[in-house]
């Protein structure tokens, strides 16, 4: 075939993809080096007039020595970073179906209101008669939270899902030392196909962790909870919806075994997604759940953080909260910032989790999707992402292995391995695969209840043409894993930036940073 | 609702592809009586612009820092940052990625990082740092629990010129997770004998400079007593702009530093998100909480990043892990160091060096009024004053007369005899005509 320029359009011998460049870049993917392989220290991408001269009061701690920081003009800035960006996979790149981690699309809107300079640019510190704006926005997102989850209250300030997590469990511990036991409950019951923060934000204000197997179908049995369950139980941490993508259809019964126990229920809301507006936290008996706003509530993830984890709490733990909390006045919202002044309202705050109040950028950006929503868009948003969870598992089902069944999911669908055997792949080699073809994988190998697991969750934000060609690309990858295709896999990516990464390595003999390449020593003679 | 792509045909189509004849039937794990048959009591849809109406009537109930004269600090600072950095954190790659598990098709984020843990070390004078924290003082609390895991003590010492509201977050940890703290009382003058606090019990010192007073401490003396008994210095900043002029941490034997990167890339935001900075010596990687990058190569030998010695963390050890923290400070990280990387070495301390001079600007015009004593010696960019009355009532006052003058003491230390104190914090955004403003406003109402 040739073109209207009369060139070649299929590739002819000699200029395979594979020919070497001279730079090494590949068109768009450049290969770039490392700010301090490129800038100087005396190069700067900022104007700054010197002071006047004054005389310094730094007594005898002016720095001298040099820093080693490399700086660059705006222009090469720009372009390093910009050049770096297109090393990345985003959800605008395509479908980014990260089970637990609802990679859902993120409003532009929400950004533009995140920068107002009312939100953006006003200080935690000053007077709090010039932040009543930013009150209110804190005092309306907590309205939905709790009207959302059915509680009673919520602390706003934790900065993400494991610091709610604490958040939490330090409320659970407070309530429990003012019934006099904190000597005796000490023991918290965490399945075990929990999320790794939930044992770790345990034991690290000392509960003792006591696993809970999980039973057949995938989920928590109530009555193995109520023989686990007793005087020394402190609290329970269930995920619900699950991490097999499962609702906890005893919950109620657990709550209740938990509670007969003298127990708290504290929930890891991280899959809040499925059922937002179709059921209430507070009415399956929870005390307790963070809500990964940056998950449910669309806050970008921004390659990793920052999230913002509130936790809604029930009316036996919300006299705990921690400082700061809001209060309405006659002159208007007032925040609590100190015990003493909490105690003035009656409140009996544990402590505090974090300087200030909270991730007030995220708020924002969640209360400008929650506006946009609705009531009724946000149930409709959680039966979509149900629905596309469920669409992509009967579109695979005959292909991939359910380790719990053909049965419907929520808002996730959950494959184990057990499809691969003697194929010689493996799930990690799976999801290089998928790079390939232009998506990112899915969560791999959690939960740790099933083996070589693959947790997809599509999220609301997919269409169904969309929807259609990854479930077309992932019949096509396992139709060829099952035909012994193995190279495609085992060797994958081929097409990323970068090929498969050595993990071990960078792990044996670690380097963390920059140092400067040593200078070749003449040996001596 | 413009942000759900399936309309009701798709929907329709969907369900009979999936077999069930209403959605309901896929939420039938959810016990009948709770599924709820009503939507919930809260406002429905609205488009763009309704929310934008709404969200901007909230927004201009607030003062922002820029349009008024603006010294309020004590932990979070105004500063400018430039237009590129904005604009380069907006990149959906970088924006709508999430934490780099598959390395192959994250290595902008893996490259910045590593960036950013090399600009960390070299700012604090330590060996490693991490791909951050939550914010300075999270930081300051698994830094405690850290120096808790190396010296297998229980004890923390805190200086009385650590922010209050870092002392608390150790605090709360500390009393949850059964550590003794013992905390100095508030410090204006730095005058306290931290040294006689250090016996072999104690695991940690905790010391911030410049203080939350603003006065620049001397952490080499301290770091000695510490290291006598077998104790570990840990040196916290609020203002990371700082190290651009003071001497580093590292400089003076601290073994952990945490700090606030807010400073550098990020705006006020009312309190969050910001950037906890952690940094530490090589012995002690294995002991760190958080991400951290490492370098590695690929499969044709090509230079690549990849998460590193994540053993440390809870997705591999649960219960074991040195910390609980999972997601963190992700793209406030990229802000800092694009800015970074926009000042460099050169940038960062013309900067510093405008911000002291500012602030000893003020300081010696403060010094001349009659009512006023300025508390500090050495300091960077932040004072502390003493003042006739009440720095409450002042500081109301003054924002009515459209100037923020500060943060008074006693908002932060309530009921601990510092209601006449006022700390003014002054950067490279107050020009003379702002320090003009304050100092006649204070003649004014004193
Ligand atoms: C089930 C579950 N629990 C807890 C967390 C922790 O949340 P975060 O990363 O916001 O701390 C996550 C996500 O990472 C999760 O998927």
């Amino acid at each position: 075939m040739l073109n209207r320029q009369g060139r070649p359009t299929t590739p002819q011998s000699g200029a395979s993809d594979t020919h070497e460049t001279f730079t090494g870049n590949k068109a768009l993917q450049q290969i770039e080096p490392l700010i301090f392989e490129i800038g100087s220290t005396d190069q700067t991408g900022v104007d700054i007039d010197p002071p006047a001269a004054y005389r310094k009061r730094l007594g005898t701690f002016e720095r001298k020595a040099a820093m080693g920081l490399p700086g660059l003009s705006e222009p090469e800035t720009m372009r390093h970073y910009v050049r770096l960006s297109q090393k990345n996979y985003g959800i605008d790149s395509g479908l980014f179906p990260l089970g637990s981690c609802t990679m859902k699309h993120n409003p532009r809107l929400n950004e533009k209101m995140a920068r107002l300079p009312g939100f953006a640019d006003v200080h935690p510190l000053q007077p709090q008669s010039t932040v009543q704006g930013a009150l209110e926005l804190m005092d309306t997102l907590a309205h939905w939270l709790v009207t959302l989850t059915g509680m009673d209250a919520v602390a706003m300030s934790p900065k993400a899902g494991a610091h709610g997590e604490l958040c939490g469990l330090m409320a659970i511990k407070a309530a429990i030392a003012a019934r006099g036991e904190a000597d005796t409950r000490k023991v918290v019951l965490v399945p075990d196909s929990a999320h790794g923060t939930n044992p770790a934000t345990a034991a690290l204000i000392h509960f003792d962790v006591r696993s809970v197997p999980v039973r057949e179908d995938g989920t928590v049995d109530p009555k193995v909870v109520a023989a686990l369950a007793g005087p020394d139980t402190a609290a329970i941490m269930l995920t619900n919806p699950n991490t097999c993508g499962l609702f906890e259809k005893d919950v109620v019964a657990i709550a209740e075994a938990v509670h007969k126990a003298g127990g708290y229920f504290y929930a890891d809301g991280a899959n809040f997604n499925a059922i937002v507006g179709k059921a209430r936290p507070g009415d399956l008996g929870v005390d307790a759940m963070h809500i990964n706003l940056h998950k449910t509530f669309s806050t970008p993830h921004g390659g990793g953080g920052p999230g913002s984890g509130p936790v809604v709490l029930s009316e036996r733990l919300a006299p705990f909260a921690p400082v700061p909390f809001i209060r309405k006045t006659e002159e208007g919202l007032q925040l609590v910032e100190d015990d003493a002044e909490a105690t003035k309202h009656g409140a009996h705050p544990f402590g505090r989790m974090t300087a200030f109040h909270g991730q007030m950028g995220m708020y924002v950006r969640a209360l400008s999707y929650m506006l946009s929503h609705g009531a009724d868009g946000l149930k409709q948003a959680s039966e979509d992402a149900v629905l596309n969870a469920n669409y992509i598992r009967v579109g695979l089902a005959d292909l991939m292995s359910l380790p719990f069944g053909n049965k419907p999911c929520m808002h996730e669908v959950l494959f184990d391995d057990a499809w691969l055997k003697e194929t010689g792949i493996s799930t990690l080699d799976f999801a290089k695969a998928m790079i390939d073809e232009g998506y990112h994988p899915m969560t791999v190998y959690f939960p740790l209840v099933v083996h070589g697991a693959m947790l997809i969750e599509p999220t609301e934000s997919e269409s169904r043409a969309s929807l259609d060609l990854f479930i077309a690309t992932l019949r096509d990858l396992a139709m060829a894993a099952k035909r012994g295709d193995t190279a495609r896999f085992t060797g994958a990516p081929y097409h990323a930036p970068l090929r498969r990464l050595d993990e071990t390595r960078a792990a044996r003999s670690p380097v963390l940073k920059w140092t400067p390449p040593q200078p070749i020593l003449e040996a001596a003679e | 609702m413009r942000y759900l792509p399936l309309s009701t045909d798709d929907r329709s189509a969907m369900m009979a592809r999936v077999g069930v004849d209403h959605i309901d039937r896929l939420f039938a794990d959810i016990p009948h009586d709770k599924l709820l048959d009503h939507v919930l009591p809260l406002p429905l849809a609205k488009g763009e612009l309704e929310v934008e109406r709404l969200l901007a009537k909230m927004a201009a109930r607030n003062v922002p820092a820029s349009s008024v004269p603006f010294f309020v600090g004590a932990g979070a600072y105004k500063h400018h940052v430039p237009a590129t950095v904005d604009h380069l954190i907006q990149r959906s790659e970088f924006l709508t990625s999430y934490t780099p598990y598959q390395p192959e098709i994250a290595q902008g984020t893996l490259h910045y990082l590593f960036e950013f843990q090399t600009q960390v070390a070299a700012l604090t004078g330590m060996d490693v740092a991490n791909a951050s924290m939550y914010d300075g003082s999270t930081a300051t609390g698994e830094a405690v629990l850290m120096a808790h895991r190396i010296t297998k003590r229980n004890k923390a010492v805190l200086s009385g010129g650590l922010h209050p509201h870092y002392g608390d977050v150790v605090r709360t940890l500390s009393h949850m997770a059964k550590a003794d703290v013992v905390t100095m009382t508030p410090d204006l003058h730095a005058k306290e004998n931290l040294i006689a606090a250090i016996d072999d019990t104690v695991s940690c010192v905790v010391v911030q400079s410049p203080d939350v007073f603003g006065t620049l401490r001397d952490l080499k003396p301290i770091a000695d007593a510490c290291h006598a008994k077998g104790a570990l210095l840990i040196a916290v900043f609020t203002e990371v702009v700082s190290l651009g002029l003071v001497a580093s941490p590292g400089e003076q034997g601290a073994d952990i530093v945490v700090g606030e990167g807010q400073s550098i890339g990020n705006g006020l935001m009312f309190g969050g998100p910001y950037v906890g900075l952690f940094a530490t010596k090589t012995q002690y990687i294995r002991n760190m909480p958080g991400r951290l990058c490492g370098e590695t190569v690929d499969a044709e030998g090509k230079r690549g990043f990849v998460l590193t010695l994540s053993t440390r963390e809870q997705h591999i050890r649960r219960e074991k892990a040195t910390s609980n923290i999972c997601t963190n400070s992700g793209l406030c990280t990229l802000a800092f160091t694009i800015h970074m990387t926009l000042l460099g070495e050169k940038g960062l301390r013309a900067l510093a060096d405008v911000n002291h001079a500012n602030a000893v600007a003020l300081a010696d015009q403060l010094a001349a009024l009659p009512h006023v004593e300025v508390i500090n010696e050495q300091f960077f960019n932040e004072i502390a004053i003493r003042i006739k009355g009440d720095a409450t009532k002042l500081v109301d006052r003054l924002a009515h007369h459209g100037i923020m003058a500060g943060v008074p003491a006693a908002r932060l230390f309530p009921h601990q005899g510092l209601d006449d104190v006022l700390i003014i914090a002054n950067t490279e955004i107050n020009t003379a005509d702002d320090r003009a403003a304050l100092v006649a406003a204070l003649k004014e109402v004193m």
